[in-house]
């Protein structure tokens, strides 16, 4: 399988709270809050880790839970918020979003 | 519940100050005969107080900001601070004029992912529009302006406060709202100004025209169920919180001093002298609004409407104490429903109140609709 790269987009507002991680969307308002689990991943996605190495040095070892089932949920939570354009997914190595910076 | 109940009740548990309204200038181009600012600058916070605030902020979970005025984009570091708060990832509201917008400021506006641009307009004729602002040709400026922050895609609500001069313009205003293609709120509530003069609120608008309000199906839904008598207050509500005010939101003004909320004149603190979290976790005035439940109410304890009053804090600080009440919710109150409050009997009681009349019908609680409130994603 084709390795995937995720990265956060900028174009939401997050925060942690209580240990869940709140995200609205800017585009649509579309509020989300993530688990424990879910937050480790969208932490870790910086666009240049790997997402296989996300599923086997973050969620397996952080969680005790097997490659194959981490793998499989990872995905499902990929694809979810990357529908919301929440994260954004290349099967190459990227910068997150555009930057916010003063042109 | 929804999920953001659900987080507010969450924030609210842990002490988590969720939301914060910043003004960030009393400055203002605009002199609108209803407003309670002061407009000189006695000392703004420095772009790099702002940035450091901002990041207090995050660090203690804000996630909704409101950057307010005076007029923001009066600032020229204006559009800097917003990148500042973006980097830290709020969720950011602008409340403005917008007679400083154009295709530039509003395509940077989209590009810094600002959520909402919440913007003022007091009619749909300018005759009557620049009348309140004392600025000629501000309504042309704003409405120009609201059509570039449409055409970039960006969220635009109008806000209508209305007052003597503008009530005639009210359905005006909201069909501007439908043809422009923004969302509408409208505020009845006219405050006295910070230095505590009161002679702004001979522009509040009448009891019978707030009454014609509530009974504007287009605005409150449901009439029937919006004007319903409210039912007897149950434990829940007695040992309930009057408002997210000093719970999970606050106010920061232009030179850092911290209020429960900028309709509420507390001093609670300020931050160019003292942490933020430290104001919130530790400051007595805080800490005397929060231990404040609706059984603690004078007055309103006793009150008919204590469970589903609008009832405000800050103006009933405003009137003399925190835990008295508020006449211009009373009076709400009243309009909607046709039952007196508590307090409007105690001073028919001692002679100052007009006759009592009083409707019954079925109990059945109505929440305030969100056209007719400002627009809070805390407010339960």
């Amino acid at each position: 399988m084709a390795e995937k790269y995720i990265a956060r987009s900028t174009a939401i507002a997050a925060r942690m709270l209580g240990g869940e991680m709140m995200i609205m969307s800017a585009a649509d308002s579309t509020f989300f809050t993530l688990n424990e689990v879910a937050t480790v991943i969208w932490q870790a996605a910086d666009g240049r880790t790997p997402l296989s190495e996300i599923v086997t040095g973050k969620v397996c070892q952080e969680f005790e839970v097997e490659p194959e089932r981490a793998q499989c949920g990872t995905e499902r939570f990929v694809d979810e918020l990357s529908q919301h354009g929440i994260l954004l997914v290349s099967d190459q190595p990227f910068d997150s979003s555009p930057s916010l910076e003063t042109p | 519940m929804t999920l953001m109940a659900e987080m507010n009740q969450k924030a609210l548990d842990l002490g988590v100050p969720l939301s914060v309204h910043l003004d960030l200038t009393y400055r203002c181009n605009e002199r609108c005969v209803h407003c309670y600012l002061d407009h000189d600058d006695h000392g703004e916070m420095t772009t790099e107080e702002i940035f450091g605030v901002l990041n207090q902020l995050a660090d203690a979970g804000v996630f909704f900001l409101s950057l307010s005025g005076g007029e923001v984009l009066l600032r020229r570091d204006f559009f800097l601070i917003v990148e500042h708060a973006r980097k830290l990832l709020f969720n950011v509201k602008v409340k403005t004029n917008a007679t400083m917008i154009h295709e530039k400021e509003a395509s940077r506006l989209r590009q810094l992912g600002v959520e909402q641009i919440q913007i003022s307009v007091y009619s749909h004729r300018a005759e009557v529009h620049d009348a309140i602002t004392k600025l000629p040709g501000s309504l042309d400026r704003t409405l120009r302006a609201i059509r570039f922050l449409k055409s970039q895609g960006l969220k635009v609500s109008i806000s209508n406060v209305l007052m003597t001069g503008n009530f005639a313009d009210q359905q005006g205003v909201i069909e501007l709202a439908k043809e422009l293609g923004v969302a509408y709120t409208l505020d009845p509530t006219i405050t006295p100004k910070m230095d505590g003069d009161t002679s702004i609120l001979s522009l509040r608008i009448a009891s019978s025209e707030l009454k014609q309000i509530f009974r504007n199906e287009e605005l409150v839904g449901d009439m029937a169920e919006f004007c319903a008598p409210p039912p007897p207050p149950g434990e829940d509500v007695m040992n309930g919180f009057p408002c997210s005010a000093g719970h999970t939101s606050c106010y920061i003004s232009p030179y850092g001093d911290v209020f429960p909320c900028v309709q509420f004149p507390l001093p609670s603190g300020n931050v160019r002298r003292q942490k933020f979290l430290e104001i919130w976790r530790h400051s007595p005035q805080l800490e005397e609004v929060r231990s404040i439940r609706a059984r603690d109410l004078t007055t309103c304890s006793t009150c008919s409407h204590v469970g589903t009053c609008t009832r405000c804090p800050g103006l009933a600080y405003m009137e003399g104490s925190m835990r008295g009440p508020s006449t211009a919710d009373c009076e709400k109150s009243f309009q909607r429903t046709g039952i007196l409050s508590a307090n409007m009997l105690r001073k028919a009681r001692a002679g100052s109140a007009g006759p009592l009349i009083q409707i019954q019908g079925p109990a059945n609680p109505m929440p305030i609709p969100a056209a007719l409130q400002e627009a809070n994603p805390l407010s339960a």
